[in-house]
């Protein structure tokens, strides 16, 4: 089962980014082989639709989970129709690292 | 442009599609459009008796906004019942906020898509968790 947590660095140090669709970084935590793999997130800049691009990159890398601060309305219908998970951590100071720890134990 | 509607939270769309009259000579049959906000708050004010205050924060939205709500979907199903047509529920500009979930010891919100079966946190691996309706 994969995970995508949103990350603003390349690396499990990084801190979580609490935005969705302006996330610099997606961070793909794979839960069988607890490998992670950090994919840049295109539509930083972009100034429309962006949580809706998120959504079907998530959706076309077949994840089951989606960790983030928020979703806006477009991003939540479009998860919710592909089944995929979504959960909000309002904790600003957590990393990468931490959410896999406890997703793992 | 004008600005975005705030979304209506919408504890639990209607049951059914819509009403018909029966018993009518009329051969056009028109329709109102309902909206899913329009039945929650018809449904907050005067079926489970909520004043206009309460119903609006339930909603998340203000007090004259759920006010003009409620006005609309009155003068809908007025104009359905004198003309004798047919009411057709459409979602609108609602959230259907019912299967949000939050966990009572970490504090994290999350969804249970119809694929997941266990009811647990997807954090902590809590089984203490409830739904989130307002």
């Amino acid at each position: 089962m994969k995970t995508v947590i949103t990350s603003s660095g390349e690396n499990n140090l990084a801190q979580f980014d609490k935005r969705f669709g302006r996330a610099a970084w997606f961070c793909v935590f794979d839960e069988e082989t607890k490998e992670t793999i950090f994919i840049k997130n295109t539509n930083t800049n972009s100034s429309n639709g962006a949580g809706t691009k998120a959504a079907e990159q998530i959706v076309s890398m077949n994840v089951q989970k989606v960790i983030s601060g928020d979703f806006g309305p477009k991003a939540k219908d479009l998860l919710d129709k592909f089944n995929v998970q979504m959960v909000i951590i309002q904790d600003n100071d957590v990393t990468v690292q931490g959410i896999i720890e406890k997703l793992t134990t | 442009m004008s600005r975005p509607k705030t979304l209506r939270k919408v504890v639990a769309p209607p049951n059914f599609k819509g009403y018909k009259p029966y018993g009518t000579h009329a051969g056009t049959m028109d329709s109102v459009e309902l909206l899913y906000e329009e039945y929650e708050a018809i449904k907050l004010a005067d079926y489970d008796l909520m004043n206009h205050l309460e119903a609006s924060k339930l909603m998340g939205i203000s007090r004259p906004t759920f006010a003009r709500i409620y006005e609309t979907a009155r003068r809908k199903i007025a104009k359905a019942f004198v003309e004798a047509i047919e009411i057709k529920t459409v979602y609108g500009d609602a959230l259907l906020d019912k299967h949000w979930y939050v966990c009572d010891d970490c504090q994290t919100r999350f969804t249970i898509p119809k694929t997941i079966e266990q009811h647990q946190c997807p954090l902590c691996k809590s089984e203490q968790i409830e739904l989130l309706n307002t």
